[in-house]
């Protein structure tokens, strides 16, 4: 036998020597994605203005995720002229900061979300949802009708800010007091068109 | 990034690359080893061969690790470290756009200083007008600007806010907010359908006479000031013409009842923070040409 296949053989015969090398292996993993992590502050800026969702536009977060929009739209602006001419401003890291998780996404079957809002009227969101057909008759985006008929927990919005603030998006005592009023009575369209109006909107340029 | 996280990267990224290079030269089988040897595991006559890497995937191996070491002489990626080139991806997006605006910003200035009624006949700015007009308007007015439910029809010669070159820049750049009041709970469900009638009869369409009488009161008292006394409409407030059979939240009975009741505020959203002058000049144009000259039929 060679020494090479011995140095093998040493590591597959001693357990105790396979699992410390093991923990060094991952330990590297570590060290790069979750080690910088842990000192937030220094590694994840927001940028100038960034505030965490209000109530309503969080619900309608949590129904863009529900129903999946990330799967065929981005949320990522790529600093290519050809992107940035049609859809604004290239993304910066320091927008997604209060995103848990980010949506990102990786493909895009529809257009690209990031700088979304005020582009389109809240007529429009509403008339798009229902059926995109009516507004663009060659979309191949299913319909959302049922957003239309499903109320808004307002049971739920304070306690999804409270777990937020536990991963470091700062919502006050009173964001989270005054989350059950401020979604109240709502629809999930109403959610939806409010979180799809702010997407973007604090970088602007002309282009 | 602060520099003890610049000099981690470094440090992680190095001990990667050794070790990397450390597995695959220290432990490489000599060649003369090619023929098939077994490890000396065996179960139920199924044995564990133990050959050399294959020469090529050897190679490759290296070859990736040369590469890795170059471009992280050459690009950024050891933290703080700019790279030879100095190559970011926004100075290369900076660049990408300055080369646009070299190639462009000439002929974009010189359509600016022309007038709306002059360049809508430019067969190169209505082709350009197009495409911005299917990028930021379609996906409202339509690809054929003919708009639906809700959205403006943009060929026909009928403006809310006023079709001459002034107007459709203010409205592309400022955007436009509909104020028509919700009149239901003023007017009562007969005053609402008196009103309806007397509608009605100014689009020369049949409808109870003392109904229509007695909407024409309350039209002159609540309706005129914005849609004019005869019912034209005034474009500076934004107030549609009611005479002419264009509807843009339909014409039946119980859509216009609707209208009435429950008011209208159609928002065009503003442009002018997006999209540049000179931009908004040819989509200007553009519009401008459908109900105007080249585009129009």
């Amino acid at each position: 036998m060679s020494n090479s296949t011995s140095k093998h053989q040493k590591i597959e015969t001693n357990i105790g020597l396979m699992i410390v090398l093991t923990i060094v292996a991952i330990s590297f993993g570590t060290l790069v994605e979750l080690f910088p992590l842990l000192f937030g502050q220094q590694v994840k800026e927001p940028i100038a203005g960034l505030k965490p969702l209000p109530a309503l536009a969080l619900e309608g977060r949590d129904i863009y995720i529900r129903e999946g929009c990330n799967t065929c739209h981005s949320q990522m602006i790529r600093p290519l002229r050809a992107e940035t001419e049609r859809y604004g401003h290239y993304s910066v890291a320091g927008e997604f900061v209060y995103d848990h998780p980010f949506l990102w996404g990786s493909k895009r079957t529809g257009p690209d979300l990031a700088r979304v809002g005020g582009r389109y009227s809240d007529d429009w969101h509403r008339a798009h949802m229902y059926n995109p057909r009516d507004v663009v008759p060659e979309s191949v985006m299913p319909s959302y009708p049922w957003l239309f008929q499903n109320a808004i927990d307002a049971g739920e919005t304070g306690k999804k800010m409270a777990a937020l603030r536990k991963v470091g998006v700062p919502y006050t005592d009173e964001d989270i007091n005054g989350a059950a009023a401020a979604v109240e009575g709502k629809m999930e369209i109403d959610a939806m068109v409010a979180y799809l109006q702010q997407l973007g909107t604090l970088v602007q340029t002309r282009r | 990034m602060t520099s003890f996280w610049s000099l981690w990267i470094i440090i992680l990224t190095t001990i990667t690359l050794v070790a990397m290079t450390w597995i695959l030269v220290g432990n490489k089988k000599p060649r003369e080893r090619e023929t098939s040897q077994t490890t000396g595991h065996e179960y139920d006559g199924i044995e564990e061969l133990d050959n050399p890497l294959p020469f090529w995937w050897y190679l490759m191996f290296l070859v990736t690790i040369i590469w890795g070491v170059g471009y992280l002489i050459i690009y950024p990626g050891m933290g703080n470290y700019p790279g030879l080139l100095g190559w970011t991806q926004e100075n290369q997006h900076e660049r990408q756009v300055a080369a646009a605006e070299e190639q462009y910003r000439e002929m974009r200035d010189r359509y600016l200083a022309m007038p709306i009624e002059e360049i809508a006949q430019d067969p190169q700015v209505l082709r350009m007008g197009q495409r911005m007009f299917g990028n930021n308007c379609a996906q409202c007015h339509g690809a054929d600007a003919a708009g639906s439910y809700g959205f403006p029809n943009l060929t026909d010669d009928d403006w809310i806010y006023g079709g001459e070159p002034d107007t459709i820049t203010a409205t592309i750049e400022h955007g436009r907010q509909a104020a028509m009041p919700a009149w239901g709970s003023i007017l009562g469900d007969e005053g609402v359908a008196n009103v309806v009638a007397h509608v009605l009869t100014l689009n020369g369409r049949d409808a109870d006479e003392n109904a229509a009488e007695a909407g024409a009161q309350v039209f002159a008292t609540y309706c005129a000031a914005c849609h004019a006394a005869d019912g034209t409409g005034i474009a500076a407030m934004g107030a549609p013409n009611l005479t002419n059979g264009i509807w843009l939240y339909g014409g039946t009975e119980s859509n216009l009842a609707h209208s009435i009741r429950a008011g209208r505020n159609g928002v065009m959203p503003a442009f002018g923070e997006q999209l540049s002058e000179d931009k908004i000049h040819i989509i200007a144009a553009y519009v401008y040409s459908l109900s105007h000259g080249q585009g129009s039929n």
